[in-house]
């Protein structure tokens, strides 16, 4: 662990800069011919982001559509089971859609037809953000185009099926490693194309300035929500705070309202894949280095030469080798710890919330539990655990009954 | 004055406009690309862009997005580039070589590295794809330093404001991309491009590169009207890609296609220096 900063003087509210850096992260690196459309959404996200309408209107589509304030459910019987600290799981698997990705998608919508655009364009992996983005376009009736790697959308046909149902046109991407960061490379190069009339809905808290802080503002409403919600059950913050990274948001979104509160400790949760020893996991912040990708300075998955690696990971939605550059900065400073969870472990916990609270998990946030059923034991019972239940399992399925040789 | 300035020079000097192609290094073999390089040069190349290879070519079309894949494919390298420009300018001291790439591979080798290595090399100046001028100040210095130009991309879009900001910090000359797209998109409207080139012209002295969507002669003739330089790279790029199973022939089928591009130019740029 570096000590470039002293973590208990840092106010992480005050991050990131006008530039949009975390520290040596962040920033904005890319060609210039996108460099005037991130300046107009910069400077129409300043205006909108403190603006009462604008919020108000947020905040009532969150409530009617997406259906929040999401539940914080306590765990108990999984909790005693695992005979440690209390477990609640914030229930974003229950929100329309079926993911935290609708908080963001729902936002940047608005802010869309704010600024006069017509089309939405977006970036998927497992489909879950595709899939919100294509939901929020069918809403505000804007032609919508998600680009998807060719071998996501083997895995992930049934969400390719609902973007289609929702009126959205699903581009395959068959270049380079045909997943989630060729999906980002090439709704990249149709944005630079179409600035005029196109948003890009970048759909995690990566990317360059300003989509890292307006993707995590949108989604802090997670850890807003589990702040009141735990003070409202015990009168105190959770000790613990647990969720997964691929990208990261909705890991931002559940630490940054609790960045400031030194007592609680922050996981983030990292797809190990096979081990990270084999060389086939998707764990950035685990094992990789700082570069420069998809527009911002953060850690990355690269080899010697600099070229980017093929991740892999069980679940679509962690397999990226970068990470949210605000991730990168609460590693080096050590505000948060970064851990990983093999493909195998997720699927003990995808498993054991199955079983124990009838709630099936989504494999990405199966990492998250499968962390917190891991510190759970080492802490006491009379303290808490937060863990952010990102999304339902329903689309991974057939991903499950495959490994378990059962055809569906 | 390094080697980007003279040629300029004796340009403007001969009322000759510049015509830089574009390859990809290693692309479609690490060994193929010296010879490619001479051999262009030989049809009327003034300043030679290599690219350097990298897996996620974000701002660039599928034409170059496959060369890169196909070098990569073949283990070229940021290390392996800096053995084909010292090999190339073991036979030509003049020609000017510009690198042309996108970050992370600098980044994974070091800044200060890249600079060193890039003048040991004999490279002359390096175009970053993804480092726009907020975030080059330190590498610009740098390169700067070592005699390397850093050399900026100035685009449609690009405000007054912009222009002004990376005219500060840009040396050699400075790449103005035709049109809102990828390398090797479709339409160029010349008009257009002398409009904001005229903008542009009124922030700095240095020379004006045209690139992005010139594929052929007629283009290449207009454009040099109006710019100092006419940069083509995905019309050669593709011509390497369907012929890289013949070798002599792609060399000699991409030569021809640039002495034609060089021709077209050469024919209406000389009326164009005596209006001068």
């Amino acid at each position: 662990m570096t000590a470039k900063a002293l973590p208990d003087k840092v106010d992480y509210s005050q991050f990131p800069d006008a530039a949009g850096h975390f520290g040596r992260y962040g920033g904005r690196f890319v060609a210039e011919t996108l460099m005037e459309a991130l300046h107009e959404l910069n400077q129409a996200w300043q205006n909108y982001r403190n603006d009462p309408e604008f919020l108000a209107e947020l905040d009532a589509d969150l409530a009617r559509y997406v259906g929040r304030p999401s539940p914080l459910y306590h765990a108990q019987r999984w909790s005693r089971q695992l005979g440690g600290a209390q477990i609640y799981l914030k229930r974003e698997d229950l929100n329309h859609t079926g993911a935290h990705k609708i908080n963001n998608t729902v936002g940047q919508g608005l802010l869309a037809a704010r600024m006069g655009k017509t089309r939405l364009i977006a970036e998927t992996g497992a489909g879950q953000h595709g899939v919100a983005s294509a939901t929020i376009a069918a809403r505000l009736g804007m032609e919508c185009v998600v680009y998807m790697g060719t071998d996501d959308i083997k895995r992930q046909a049934l969400n390719v099926y609902r973007m289609r149902l929702l009126g959205a046109t699903v581009q395959p991407v068959d270049s380079g490693s045909r997943t989630l960061k060729d999906a980002l490379n090439e709704a990249l190069r149709d944005w630079v194309a179409n600035v005029d009339d196109t948003f890009y809905m970048i759909g995690t808290v990566a990317g360059p300035h300003p989509y890292p802080l307006m993707v995590r503002e949108f989604q802090a409403v997670i850890g807003r929500e589990t702040r009141e919600q735990m003070l409202a059950d015990c009168g105190c913050l959770p000790d613990a705070l647990v969720a997964c990274v691929g990208g990261g948001s909705n890991a931002i979104g559940l630490f940054h309202p609790f960045l400031n509160d030194a007592e609680v400790a922050i996981y983030g949760v990292e797809a190990a894949g096979a081990g990270i020893e084999t060389g086939r996991h998707a764990a950035t912040l685990c094992a990789g280095r700082p570069g420069v990708l998809h527009g911002n300075r953060t850690y990355l998955l690269n080899d010697e030469n600099g070229q980017i690696i093929e991740t892999h990971s069980v679940s679509a939605g962690l397999d990226y080798p970068g990470v949210g550059p605000e991730h990168a900065w609460l590693k080096d400073i050590g505000r948060a710890q970064y851990v990983s969870i093999t493909d195998e472990e997720a699927l003990k916990g995808f498993h054991d919330l199955t079983r124990t609270e009838g709630i099936i998990p989504a494999l990405e946030s199966s990492h998250a539990l499968a962390y917190a059923a891991k510190l759970a034991p080492t802490l006491r019972p009379d303290q808490r655990i937060a863990v952010n239940l990102s999304g339902r399992g329903d689309k991974d399925i057939y991903t499950v009954a495959a490994l378990e040789g059962i055809q569906l | 004055m390094n080697r980007i300035a003279r040629r300029f020079d004796a340009l403007r000097r001969a009322g000759r406009k510049a015509l830089i192609p574009y390859i990809t290094a290693g692309d479609p073999r690490p060994e193929s690309t010296v010879p490619m390089l001479h051999a262009l040069v030989a049809a009327g190349a003034d300043l030679i862009e290599l690219g350097v290879p990298f897996s996620d070519p974000m701002a660039d079309g599928p034409v170059i997005q496959k060369a890169c894949e196909r070098a990569l494919a073949q283990g070229m390298s940021l290390r392996k580039v800096f053995e084909l420009a010292r090999e190339f300018r073991r036979a030509d001291s003049e020609t000017p070589l510009v690198l042309m790439g996108y970050l992370n591979p600098i980044e994974s080798m070091g800044h200060a590295a890249f600079a060193a290595a890039a003048r040991e090399a004999g490279v002359d100046g390096a175009l970053t794809v993804d480092l726009p001028p907020e975030e080059a100040v330190e590498m610009a210095a740098l390169l700067d330093a070592s005699g390397i130009a850093p050399i900026f991309l100035l685009a449609p879009t690009s405000s007054d404001q912009r222009i002004q900001q990376t005219v500060r910090l840009a040396r050699g000359y400075l790449y103005y991309v035709s049109l809102k797209g990828v390398t090797g998109s479709a339409a160029l409207n010349v008009g257009e491009v002398a409009a904001k080139l005229a903008a542009i012209r009124a922030r700095t002295d240095l020379p004006l590169g045209v690139g992005f969507g010139i594929k052929d002669p007629p283009t290449a003739a207009a454009i040099a009207q109006v710019a100092d330089a006419v940069v083509v790279g995905s019309a050669l790029v593709a011509k390497m890609g369907e012929l890289a199973d013949d070798p002599e022939r792609m060399r000699r089928e991409v030569a021809a296609s640039l002495a034609a591009m060089r021709q077209a130019m050469d024919r209406v740029a000389a009326p164009a220096a005596l209006a001068d």
